[in-house]
């Protein structure tokens, strides 16, 4: 597999946190290269979300950094984030519902409007379901549909890396496998992908490399084959009930 | 500059009856807000319901002093039912706009011509001090020293004020230390929480709103107790000079309340003396004397903001207890 | 290989039913029973269940789709929302538009899915809330400690002992907001029973929950069994479902779509086509073609 040598993402044993003198992040250092999907998993509290917003700029980095494509964007805001290419997909409040679901993938693109067309085309090759629906009000969908729509948002600027916050959370089990499938799609059709998720499992199955974070830190690593079999990474946070 | 008599009026400000009763406003408005989370922006009306209580009690109806206390406080026991019941079960905003709109209300009931005879109207009320006095304990004569000089009838209602003052903060320090106050300190974070355990929200919000209330009522009638009542002293100024005395001290503390309204009041005073006596030295140049008095309060207004963005726990508050500190 | 074992086979208690097993119905000892039940938003119909019986002494789990209506039934059925219509009992009495906090004194106690440890109250004050007919809440009678002094400290012993059961003890003067997730819903689960309930609702308990956690919360949960209480739970996962609960009722739509033991229900079709999906025991890794690519 040839590989591009300058990774993606590249964040540099960052510490980072909300409240002032309590860090989540303690020293966290992970790697997405061009066309991966990485999954990040660990117990609650540990800092997978935490880790996400601090590479969105919305939390405050106190040391280390963060590089997309070799430059540095430790500490950029969000607005300038998406303009060089950092699309988020948020876990809740992830689209506008009172517009439709049209309008909220213009809302992806708005700074690049002439594009509109091909990147449509693209979104709605990955999401069928939602193409005859695009006039409907984006309020009126469920939790699951909604994050179609999120997805298809951060899709149309033409991400350089996607990051997705539990994109299965709060889903049923049909919807949570939906989901999991779709992202494979996506990151099939070329997009480099981010992806924190609770159900471990599920993401171990679908990732080519994933970090597993305790306490602030990158504790363990591996393609998501080698730590889906580590008995280590079971004990501690898959849990024995789904084998 | 004579800083000998500004100083001098500063320090009696520390033990005066308006400092006495802006304490215990405070503390009413503690714990309404501080322990019970309830948001009361008309905490100026409950003071007005217990003096103008007072005062009418002796005025029209000729009670006794210690009668027409009670009454001040059986005043604001219903206007709390009053406000409590419609708005107790809707969300916290909405308790602070009807609040802000009760105290206006009720100060235009106090203010208008049309209740003359009973509340005096613009004018107030004064000259109900004769029975107070007749029961006073203290022989004639000066007591106190330095600047802390009073005569007999100055003595009477300091030691009142203090007495007053005292048992409420024993009071609500017993409430909030019993399990009556763990229930409200619940109810202040989380409601349905609280109502999940079995207790009747409703009930304890309405006892709280009570308690806060007639303790600033209790703070009215110490405020008019030596001098007089008038409605444009009750206004929404009031309300918010009693929040910043809250916040300043600590609004979820029993001392907090205290120490924020004798800082609040001493620096007012303090201000109050200096502002002037700079302006006729020469020493603030744009401003004219009587602009001088009115700074004091565009001082008072800032303070409050800064306040409130940059610790809004108080001096005495603890950050980790607050639900209105992120 | 790994040294953990799997989890025990659960006892499951069976016989819970009368007649054939479909939706609505009748149990041998029902603890609730509700009748026509009907809550719509706007235009939108939340709950509607014709009838449905929730037995006593054993674990039932409510599952379905997000949007089926089970918050909306949980909501109901603790008086936290009044219905359109419908009526139901809770040991014979009606309790329809009875308030949440006397159907909390009554023995009927719930969690929430967003959990609600204050925290802003230390972990054993948490606990002490949450007990029953307290002397000391009483307004007047507060202001005198030696009238529940005694009774409190009787209710902190209790709370101590369920503390150290949960492995909470040593963080009793803590305030619950420092604790970590899961340890808030152990907090939210242990104060819940301070009060000695009857029939424990317990909504998405594992939400949230770090999965090597999960074991021991439902050892849990199978306590509360054992010691006579009912549950009722929502859940997502399936395999938390299938290790534990004795009787499944699957809401779609606001309707009961099906119910009975979890291994007759994880069998319906219908189940799983809404709900349970068709990969619910493959690797997705095969579904979406991934795995040769990673073994090259």
């Amino acid at each position: 597999m040839a590989e591009n040598t300058t990774p993606v993402i590249h964040v540099d044993n960052l510490i980072a946190g909300y409240l002032p003198g309590v860090n989540i992040l303690n020293g966290c250092s992970i790697e997405a290269r061009q066309g991966e999907l990485i999954g990040i998993i660990g117990p609650n509290g540990a800092g997978k979300s935490t880790l996400l917003k601090a590479i969105f700029g919305q939390v405050n980095i106190r040391g280390g950094h963060i590089s997309l494509n070799g430059d540095d964007i430790t500490g950029l805001k969000a607005n300038k984030l998406v303009e060089r290419g950092v699309g988020m997909v948020p876990q809740n409040n992830n689209v506008f519902p009172s517009l439709t679901i049209e309008e909220n993938l213009q809302m992806g693109i708005f700074q690049e409007p002439q594009h509109y067309n091909e990147r449509l085309e693209f979104v709605m090759s990955l999401f069928d379901e939602l193409k005859k629906r695009l006039k409907q009000r984006a309020g009126s969908l469920s939790g699951g549909e909604r994050q179609m729509v999120a997805m298809g948002r951060a899709l149309m600027m033409n991400p350089k890396v996607l990051l997705l916050d539990e994109p299965s959370a709060g889903l049923s089990p049909v919807r949570q496998d939906e989901a999991f499938i779709r992202v494979s799609e996506i990151n099939k059709a070329g997009v480099t992908t981010i992806m924190v998720e609770q159900n471990a499992r599920r993401c171990l199955q679908i990732c080519d490399r994933a970090y597993v974070l305790d306490q602030g830190t990158d504790a363990y690593t591996g393609t998501g084959r080698e730590l889906l079999n580590d008995p280590k990474v079971i004990s501690l946070y898959l849990g024995t009930l789904g084998t | 500059m004579d800083w000998g008599s500004i100083l001098s009026n500063t320090a009696q400000s520390l033990l005066s009856p308006a400092t006495m009763a802006f304490a215990l406003a405070a503390l009413g408005l503690a714990v309404h807000f501080g322990f019970a989370g309830l948001l009361n922006f008309g905490i100026a009306g409950f003071m007005a319901v217990g003096a103008y209580g007072y005062a009418i009690s002796i005025l029209t109806f000729g009670l006794p002093w210690w009668g027409a206390a009670l009454v001040g406080l059986g005043a604001s026991v219903v206007f709390a039912i009053i406000m409590g019941v419609p708005t107790l079960r809707l969300r916290g905003d909405y308790l602070a706009i009807v609040t802000i709109a009760a105290a206006e209300i009720l100060r235009l009931l106090f203010l208008t011509t049309a209740f003359e005879e009973v509340t005096g109207s613009a004018d107030g009320l004064f000259g109900y001090h004769a029975s107070f006095r007749a029961s006073n304990p203290f022989p004639e004569g000066t007591y106190g020293f330095g600047p802390w000089t009073y005569n007999e009838v100055e003595f009477w209602v300091l030691v009142i004020g203090l007495v007053l003052v005292a048992l409420a903060a024993l009071f609500v320090w017993r409430l909030m230390h019993s399990p009556w106050g763990r229930v409200i300190k619940g109810i202040r974070e989380d409601e349905d929480a609280v109502r999940a355990l079995g207790k009747n929200v409703f009930a304890y919000k309405m006892q709280a709103l009570i308690i806060g209330g007639v303790i600033a009522a209790v703070g009215g009638i110490v405020y008019a107790l030596p001098s007089a009542v008038n409605p444009n002293v009750y206004v929404t100024s009031l309300t918010f000079f009693v929040w910043t005395a809250l916040l300043l001290g600590g609004a979820a503390t029993v001392f907090g309340p205290l120490l924020g309204a004798v800082l609040f009041w001493v620096l007012q005073s303090f201000l109050s003396n200096l502002l002037p006596a700079l302006v006729s030295s020469g020493l603030l140049p744009m401003v004219s004397s009587q602009q001088a008095a009115t700074l004091r309060f565009v001082l008072v207004g800032l303070g409050l903001v800064l306040l409130v963005i940059f610790r809004p726990q108080g001096i005495l508050g603890d950050k980790r207890e607050l639900t209105f500190v992120k | 290989m790994s040294s953990n074992s799997s989890p025990e086979k659960v006892q499951k208690t069976t016989g819970l039913h009368v007649g054939t097993i479909e939706p609505g119905v009748k149990k041998v000892d029902a603890i609730i029973s509700m009748d026509h039940v009907h809550r719509q938003f706007g235009g939108l119909t939340a709950v509607d269940v014709e009838h449905l019986e929730i037995p006593r002494g054993a674990i039932t789990a409510l599952i379905g789709p997000n949007g089926a209506g089970k918050t909306t039934l949980f909501n109901l059925l603790t008086g936290f929302d009044k219905p359109d219509t419908g009526e139901w009992t809770f040991d014979g009495r009606n309790i329809a538009g009875v308030p949440a906090f006397k159907l909390a004194q009554m023995g009927q106690v719930r969690t929430f899915q967003l959990t609600k440890a204050l925290g802003l109250l230390t972990v054993l004050e948490n606990m002490k809330l949450g007990a029953k007919n307290q002397k000391g809440e009483s307004f007047l009678r507060s202001l005198f400690p030696f009238l529940w002094k005694k009774q409190d400290d009787e209710i902190a012993e209790k709370a101590m002992r369920l503390l150290t059961k949960f492995k909470l003890d040593a963080k009793k003067d803590d305030f619950a907001a420092s604790l970590s997730g899961g340890q808030r819903k152990l907090l939210e689960m242990a104060r819940a029973l301070m009060s000695d309930p009857e029939l424990v609702m317990l909504d998405e308990p594992m939400a949230g929950v770090n999965p090597a956690l999960t074991q021991s919360l439902l050892d849990h949960i199978l306590d509360l069994k054992k010691e006579g209480m009912t549950v009722l739970f929502v859940e997502h996962d399936m395999h938390m479902v299938s290790h534990i609960a004795d009787w499944v009722v699957v809401l779609a739509e606001g309707r009961v779509v099906a119910e009975g033991p979890p291994t007759e229900v994880m069998k319906n079709p219908a189940v799983i086509d809404a709900y349970l999906g068709s990969h619910q025991d493959v690797d997705l890794g095969t579904v979406t073609g991934r795995i040769p690519k990673i073994s090259e």
